[in-house]
Protein backbone atom coordinates (compact mmCIF):
# COMPACT_ATOMS: atom_id res chain seq x y z
CA UNK A 1 0.00 0.00 0.00
CA UNK A 2 2.23 3.23 -0.96
CA UNK A 3 -1.33 5.57 -0.68
CA UNK A 4 -2.01 7.06 2.35
CA UNK A 5 -6.07 5.93 3.20
CA UNK A 6 -7.12 9.26 4.92
CA UNK A 7 -5.78 11.22 1.38
CA UNK A 8 -8.08 8.76 -0.45
CA UNK A 9 -11.17 9.56 2.11
CA UNK A 10 -10.41 13.08 1.48
CA UNK A 11 -10.07 12.60 -2.28
CA UNK A 12 -13.55 10.97 -2.12
CA UNK A 13 -15.20 13.21 0.15
CA UNK A 14 -14.14 16.40 -1.20
CA UNK A 15 -15.40 14.97 -4.78
CA UNK A 16 -18.84 13.93 -3.48
CA UNK A 17 -19.50 17.31 -1.22
CA UNK A 18 -18.34 19.43 -4.52
CA UNK A 19 -20.77 17.41 -6.49
CA UNK A 20 -23.85 17.61 -4.13
CA UNK A 21 -23.41 21.07 -3.22
CA UNK A 22 -21.79 23.27 -6.07
CA UNK A 23 -24.86 22.79 -8.54
CA UNK A 24 -27.91 23.48 -5.30
CA UNK A 25 -25.44 26.83 -4.26
CA UNK A 26 -25.00 27.54 -8.18
CA UNK A 27 -27.93 26.91 -10.23
CA UNK A 28 -30.92 28.78 -9.71
CA UNK A 29 -32.48 28.19 -13.42
CA UNK A 30 -33.15 24.22 -14.91
CA UNK A 31 -30.81 23.10 -17.00
CA UNK A 32 -32.18 23.57 -20.56
CA UNK A 33 -29.27 21.65 -22.79
CA UNK A 34 -31.16 18.26 -23.59
CA UNK A 35 -27.83 16.43 -24.56
CA UNK A 36 -26.37 17.19 -20.86
CA UNK A 37 -29.32 16.26 -19.22
CA UNK A 38 -30.26 13.09 -20.98
CA UNK A 39 -26.55 11.86 -20.23
CA UNK A 40 -26.66 12.92 -16.42
CA UNK A 41 -30.09 11.04 -16.77
CA UNK A 42 -28.27 7.75 -18.54
CA UNK A 43 -25.21 7.56 -15.93
CA UNK A 44 -26.59 5.99 -12.81
CA UNK A 45 -27.73 2.92 -15.07
CA UNK A 46 -24.79 2.21 -17.14
CA UNK A 47 -22.51 2.55 -14.11
CA UNK A 48 -24.33 0.34 -11.52
CA UNK A 49 -24.48 -1.93 -14.83
CA UNK A 50 -20.97 -2.02 -15.21
CA UNK A 51 -19.96 -2.31 -11.70
CA UNK A 52 -22.59 -4.98 -10.92
CA UNK A 53 -21.30 -7.69 -13.72
CA UNK A 54 -19.30 -9.69 -13.50
CA UNK A 55 -17.95 -8.39 -10.27
CA UNK A 56 -20.59 -9.95 -8.52
CA UNK A 57 -19.34 -13.53 -9.68
CA UNK A 58 -15.78 -12.07 -8.09
CA UNK A 59 -17.44 -11.37 -4.64
CA UNK A 60 -18.50 -14.95 -3.91
CA UNK A 61 -17.17 -17.89 -3.20
CA UNK A 62 -17.83 -19.76 -6.35
CA UNK A 63 -18.57 -17.66 -9.26
CA UNK A 64 -21.54 -19.66 -9.77
CA UNK A 65 -23.38 -18.57 -6.57
CA UNK A 66 -22.91 -15.05 -7.78
CA UNK A 67 -24.37 -15.66 -11.42
CA UNK A 68 -27.41 -17.31 -9.94
CA UNK A 69 -27.67 -14.18 -7.42
CA UNK A 70 -27.56 -12.03 -10.53
CA UNK A 71 -30.03 -13.83 -11.95
CA UNK A 72 -32.33 -13.76 -8.55
CA UNK A 73 -31.87 -9.91 -8.65
CA UNK A 74 -32.76 -9.06 -11.90
CA UNK A 75 -36.31 -11.41 -11.71
CA UNK A 76 -37.57 -9.93 -8.30
CA UNK A 77 -36.51 -6.00 -9.42
CA UNK A 78 -38.07 -6.86 -12.80
CA UNK A 79 -41.68 -7.70 -10.89
CA UNK A 80 -41.08 -5.17 -8.35
CA UNK A 81 -39.90 -6.80 -5.64
CA UNK A 82 -38.99 -4.24 -2.61
CA UNK A 83 -35.27 -3.24 -1.96
CA UNK A 84 -35.16 -5.39 1.13
CA UNK A 85 -36.44 -7.90 -0.61
CA UNK A 86 -34.40 -8.26 -3.78
CA UNK A 87 -31.11 -8.20 -1.23
CA UNK A 88 -32.52 -10.44 1.23
CA UNK A 89 -33.19 -12.63 -1.98
CA UNK A 90 -29.64 -12.38 -3.84
CA UNK A 91 -27.43 -13.31 -0.03
CA UNK A 92 -29.90 -16.33 0.30
CA UNK A 93 -29.41 -17.52 -3.22
CA UNK A 94 -25.65 -17.17 -2.09
CA UNK A 95 -26.07 -18.87 0.90
CA UNK A 96 -28.00 -21.82 -0.44
CA UNK A 97 -26.18 -22.38 -3.41
CA UNK A 98 -22.89 -22.65 -1.29
CA UNK A 99 -24.18 -24.67 0.86
CA UNK A 100 -25.13 -27.33 -1.25
CA UNK A 101 -21.94 -27.01 -3.95
CA UNK B 1 -38.35 28.88 19.02
CA UNK B 2 -39.04 31.91 16.18
CA UNK B 3 -39.87 32.10 13.29
CA UNK B 4 -37.87 34.23 10.93
CA UNK B 5 -37.39 33.72 7.56
CA UNK B 6 -39.42 30.54 6.33
CA UNK B 7 -42.33 31.34 4.72
CA UNK B 8 -44.17 28.36 6.49
CA UNK B 9 -46.92 28.23 9.00
CA UNK B 10 -45.42 25.25 10.46
CA UNK B 11 -42.72 25.44 13.11
CA UNK B 12 -39.38 24.44 12.11
CA UNK B 13 -39.51 22.03 15.35
CA UNK B 14 -42.49 20.31 13.59
CA UNK B 15 -41.56 20.28 10.03
CA UNK B 16 -38.05 18.99 11.76
CA UNK B 17 -40.15 15.93 13.10
CA UNK B 18 -41.73 15.11 9.77
CA UNK B 19 -38.21 14.57 8.02
CA UNK B 20 -37.06 12.38 11.36
CA UNK B 21 -40.45 10.72 10.97
CA UNK B 22 -39.85 9.99 7.11
CA UNK B 23 -36.65 8.77 7.42
CA UNK B 24 -36.67 6.31 9.75
CA UNK B 25 -37.40 3.52 7.36
CA UNK B 26 -34.89 4.92 5.15
CA UNK B 27 -32.35 4.69 8.18
CA UNK B 28 -32.79 1.04 8.73
CA UNK B 29 -32.63 0.03 5.14
CA UNK B 30 -28.97 2.08 5.28
CA UNK B 31 -28.09 0.61 8.27
CA UNK B 32 -28.64 -3.33 6.61
CA UNK B 33 -27.00 -2.22 3.24
CA UNK B 34 -24.12 -0.35 4.51
CA UNK B 35 -23.01 -2.88 7.07
CA UNK B 36 -22.40 -5.19 3.69
CA UNK B 37 -20.81 -1.89 2.85
CA UNK B 38 -18.62 -2.23 5.55
CA UNK B 39 -17.21 -5.71 4.50
CA UNK B 40 -15.76 -4.36 1.28
CA UNK B 41 -14.55 -1.53 3.46
CA UNK B 42 -12.66 -4.16 5.60
CA UNK B 43 -11.35 -5.83 2.53
CA UNK B 44 -10.04 -2.67 0.87
CA UNK B 45 -8.33 -2.64 4.65
CA UNK B 46 -10.32 0.26 5.84
CA UNK B 47 -10.37 0.26 9.77
CA UNK B 48 -13.64 0.86 11.51
CA UNK B 49 -13.19 4.62 11.66
CA UNK B 50 -12.24 5.42 8.03
CA UNK B 51 -15.39 3.33 7.77
CA UNK B 52 -17.57 5.45 9.24
CA UNK B 53 -16.01 8.87 7.89
CA UNK B 54 -16.31 7.10 4.42
CA UNK B 55 -19.71 6.79 4.89
CA UNK B 56 -20.29 9.83 7.35
CA UNK B 57 -19.15 12.05 4.11
CA UNK B 58 -20.18 10.06 1.38
CA UNK B 59 -23.23 8.54 1.71
CA UNK B 60 -23.05 6.77 -1.45
CA UNK B 61 -23.55 2.69 -1.88
CA UNK B 62 -21.82 2.79 -5.62
CA UNK B 63 -19.58 5.46 -5.12
CA UNK B 64 -18.22 4.49 -1.81
CA UNK B 65 -18.18 0.72 -3.28
CA UNK B 66 -16.05 2.22 -6.35
CA UNK B 67 -13.80 4.08 -3.95
CA UNK B 68 -12.98 1.17 -2.26
CA UNK B 69 -12.01 -1.35 -5.27
CA UNK B 70 -9.67 2.12 -5.66
CA UNK B 71 -8.40 1.54 -2.50
CA UNK B 72 -7.86 -1.90 -2.53
CA UNK B 73 -6.10 -1.50 -5.92
CA UNK B 74 -3.97 1.20 -4.34
CA UNK B 75 -4.54 3.08 -7.68
CA UNK B 76 -3.60 6.93 -8.25
CA UNK B 77 -5.54 9.38 -5.95
CA UNK B 78 -6.22 11.24 -9.69
CA UNK B 79 -8.29 8.02 -10.37
CA UNK B 80 -9.75 7.87 -6.93
CA UNK B 81 -11.42 11.95 -8.15
CA UNK B 82 -12.52 10.27 -10.97
CA UNK B 83 -14.71 7.32 -10.30
CA UNK B 84 -15.97 9.20 -7.34
CA UNK B 85 -16.89 12.08 -10.28
CA UNK B 86 -18.46 9.14 -12.19
CA UNK B 87 -20.11 7.08 -9.60
CA UNK B 88 -22.36 10.11 -7.78
CA UNK B 89 -22.65 12.21 -11.37
CA UNK B 90 -26.56 11.53 -10.61
CA UNK B 91 -25.99 13.27 -7.46
CA UNK B 92 -25.27 16.52 -9.86
CA UNK B 93 -28.30 16.00 -11.51
CA UNK B 94 -30.40 15.82 -8.05
CA UNK B 95 -28.25 18.41 -6.81
CA UNK B 96 -29.39 20.45 -10.09
CA UNK B 97 -32.97 19.51 -9.27
CA UNK B 98 -32.87 20.09 -5.64
CA UNK B 99 -31.99 23.41 -6.50
CA UNK B 100 -35.22 24.45 -8.16
CA UNK B 101 -37.45 23.36 -5.00
CA UNK B 102 -35.30 26.36 -2.86
CA UNK B 103 -37.27 29.92 -2.65
CA UNK B 104 -34.87 32.40 -4.31
CA UNK B 105 -33.82 33.77 -0.45
CA UNK B 106 -32.83 30.51 1.03
CA UNK B 107 -29.18 31.48 2.14
CA UNK B 108 -26.37 29.85 1.27
CA UNK B 109 -25.69 27.43 5.10
CA UNK B 110 -29.24 26.31 4.37
CA UNK B 111 -28.06 25.38 1.05
CA UNK B 112 -24.87 23.32 1.70
CA UNK B 113 -25.74 21.57 4.64
CA UNK B 114 -29.34 19.60 2.17
CA UNK B 115 -26.64 19.30 -0.21
CA UNK B 116 -24.44 17.67 2.20
CA UNK B 117 -27.17 14.25 2.05
CA UNK B 118 -28.99 14.46 -0.79
CA UNK B 119 -28.65 10.38 -1.42
CA UNK B 120 -31.52 8.61 -3.96
CA UNK B 121 -33.72 8.13 -0.81
CA UNK B 122 -33.52 11.19 0.27
CA UNK B 123 -33.73 13.36 -2.84
CA UNK B 124 -36.99 11.19 -3.30
CA UNK B 125 -38.91 12.40 -0.28
CA UNK B 126 -37.29 15.67 -0.92
CA UNK B 127 -39.23 16.25 -4.29
CA UNK B 128 -42.65 14.35 -3.25
CA UNK B 129 -43.00 17.28 -0.63
CA UNK B 130 -45.22 19.80 -2.42
CA UNK B 131 -44.51 23.42 -2.34
CA UNK B 132 -41.10 25.04 -1.73
CA UNK B 133 -38.39 22.75 0.30
CA UNK B 134 -37.90 23.66 4.05
CA UNK B 135 -34.51 22.39 5.02
CA UNK B 136 -35.71 21.66 8.29
CA UNK B 137 -37.39 18.72 6.53
CA UNK B 138 -33.91 17.40 4.80
CA UNK B 139 -31.75 17.66 8.66
CA UNK B 140 -34.79 15.77 10.29
CA UNK B 141 -34.35 13.19 7.77
CA UNK B 142 -30.29 13.42 7.81
CA UNK B 143 -30.23 13.18 11.57
CA UNK B 144 -31.35 9.37 11.09
CA UNK B 145 -30.27 8.34 7.65
CA UNK B 146 -26.52 9.50 8.09
CA UNK B 147 -25.69 7.77 11.51
CA UNK B 148 -27.96 4.55 10.36
CA UNK B 149 -25.21 4.73 6.92
CA UNK B 150 -22.08 5.24 8.63
CA UNK B 151 -22.57 2.90 11.75
CA UNK B 152 -23.56 0.76 10.29
CA UNK B 153 -20.49 0.82 8.01
CA UNK B 154 -18.49 0.94 11.07
CA UNK B 155 -20.15 -2.30 12.61
CA UNK B 156 -19.77 -4.34 8.97
CA UNK B 157 -15.81 -3.27 9.28
CA UNK B 158 -15.85 -4.68 12.85
CA UNK B 159 -18.29 -7.75 12.19
CA UNK B 160 -17.09 -8.88 8.84
CA UNK B 161 -14.18 -9.93 10.82
CA UNK B 162 -16.20 -12.18 13.16
CA UNK B 163 -18.73 -13.48 11.07
CA UNK B 164 -18.16 -16.97 9.12
CA UNK B 165 -17.07 -17.06 5.42
CA UNK B 166 -20.36 -18.16 3.97
CA UNK B 167 -22.35 -15.30 5.71
CA UNK B 168 -19.76 -12.74 4.54
CA UNK B 169 -20.19 -14.42 0.79
CA UNK B 170 -23.67 -14.30 0.87
CA UNK B 171 -24.36 -10.79 2.16
CA UNK B 172 -21.64 -9.52 -0.25
CA UNK B 173 -23.85 -9.76 -3.30
CA UNK B 174 -26.91 -7.47 -0.79
CA UNK B 175 -25.22 -4.46 -2.21
CA UNK B 176 -25.25 -5.75 -6.03
CA UNK B 177 -29.15 -6.01 -5.10
CA UNK B 178 -29.70 -2.66 -4.13
CA UNK B 179 -27.90 -1.62 -7.24
CA UNK B 180 -30.43 -4.42 -9.84
CA UNK B 181 -32.88 -2.95 -7.88
CA UNK B 182 -31.80 0.37 -8.87
CA UNK B 183 -31.40 0.04 -12.71
CA UNK B 184 -33.88 -3.11 -13.76
CA UNK B 185 -37.28 -1.44 -13.08
CA UNK B 186 -35.85 1.56 -15.35
CA UNK B 187 -34.27 -0.65 -17.77
CA UNK B 188 -37.73 -2.56 -17.98
CA UNK B 189 -39.58 0.14 -19.01
CA UNK B 190 -37.66 2.46 -21.01
CA UNK B 191 -35.74 0.36 -23.80
CA UNK B 192 -32.95 3.12 -24.28
CA UNK B 193 -32.00 2.59 -20.81
CA UNK B 194 -32.78 -1.06 -21.31
CA UNK B 195 -30.31 -1.89 -23.96
CA UNK B 196 -27.72 0.29 -22.42
CA UNK B 197 -27.92 -2.23 -19.03
CA UNK B 198 -27.44 -4.85 -21.17
CA UNK B 199 -24.44 -3.53 -23.51
CA UNK B 200 -22.72 -2.22 -20.29
CA UNK B 201 -23.53 -6.23 -18.97
CA UNK B 202 -21.56 -7.17 -22.22
CA UNK B 203 -18.78 -4.82 -22.39
CA UNK B 204 -17.67 -4.67 -18.87
CA UNK B 205 -17.59 -8.46 -18.68
CA UNK B 206 -15.37 -8.05 -22.46
CA UNK B 207 -13.56 -5.67 -20.73
CA UNK B 208 -12.55 -8.10 -17.94
CA UNK B 209 -11.69 -10.75 -19.86
CA UNK B 210 -10.43 -9.39 -23.64
CA UNK B 211 -6.07 -10.06 -23.25
CA UNK B 212 -5.79 -6.40 -24.43
CA UNK B 213 -8.26 -4.68 -21.60
CA UNK B 214 -8.13 -7.23 -18.41
CA UNK B 215 -5.07 -4.81 -17.25
CA UNK B 216 -7.63 -2.05 -16.71
CA UNK B 217 -8.68 -1.28 -13.06
CA UNK B 218 -12.48 -1.88 -12.34
CA UNK B 219 -12.36 2.32 -11.90
CA UNK B 220 -10.53 2.43 -14.94
CA UNK B 221 -13.34 0.53 -16.67
CA UNK B 222 -16.49 2.03 -15.28
CA UNK B 223 -15.01 5.59 -15.77
CA UNK B 224 -14.51 4.50 -19.33
CA UNK B 225 -17.36 2.13 -20.12
CA UNK B 226 -19.57 4.79 -18.19
CA UNK B 227 -18.84 7.80 -20.34
CA UNK B 228 -18.87 5.27 -23.73
CA UNK B 229 -22.17 4.34 -23.64
CA UNK B 230 -24.30 7.35 -21.64
CA UNK B 231 -22.67 9.34 -24.56
CA UNK B 232 -23.79 7.60 -27.29
CA UNK B 233 -27.26 7.04 -25.08
CA UNK B 234 -27.17 11.14 -25.11
CA UNK B 235 -25.83 11.75 -28.42
CA UNK B 236 -28.47 9.00 -30.31
CA UNK B 237 -31.08 8.97 -27.90
CA UNK B 238 -31.75 12.10 -26.30
CA UNK B 239 -34.37 12.49 -23.91
CA UNK B 240 -37.54 15.06 -24.69
CA UNK B 241 -38.95 15.20 -21.11
CA UNK B 242 -37.21 13.41 -18.57
CA UNK B 243 -39.34 12.19 -15.75
CA UNK B 244 -37.41 14.52 -13.18
CA UNK B 245 -40.79 15.25 -11.35
CA UNK B 246 -40.14 18.41 -10.79
CA UNK B 247 -43.25 20.37 -9.98
CA UNK B 248 -41.49 23.94 -11.22
CA UNK B 249 -43.22 25.87 -8.51
CA UNK B 250 -40.64 27.79 -6.72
Amino acid sequence: MQHDIYIYLFVMSAVTLAIRIVPLTLIRRQIKNRYLRSFLYYVPYVTLAVMTFPAIMDATQTPISGLLALITGIALSWYGASLFKVSAACCLMVFFVELVC
Amino acid sequence: MSVTSLPLAKSRRDVFFEGLHDGIPIALGYFVVSFTLGIAARNAGLDPLQGFLASFFNNASAGEYAAFTVIASDAPYLEMALITLVANARYMLMSCVVSQKFSADTPLLQRVLVGFDITDEIFGITIARKGPLNPYYNYGAMAVALPGWSIGTALGVIAGNLLPLQAVSALSVALFGMFLWVIIPTARDNRIVGLLVLASFLMSFACAHLPALKDLTAGTRTILLTLLLAGIGAVFFPIKDLPDDNKEDA
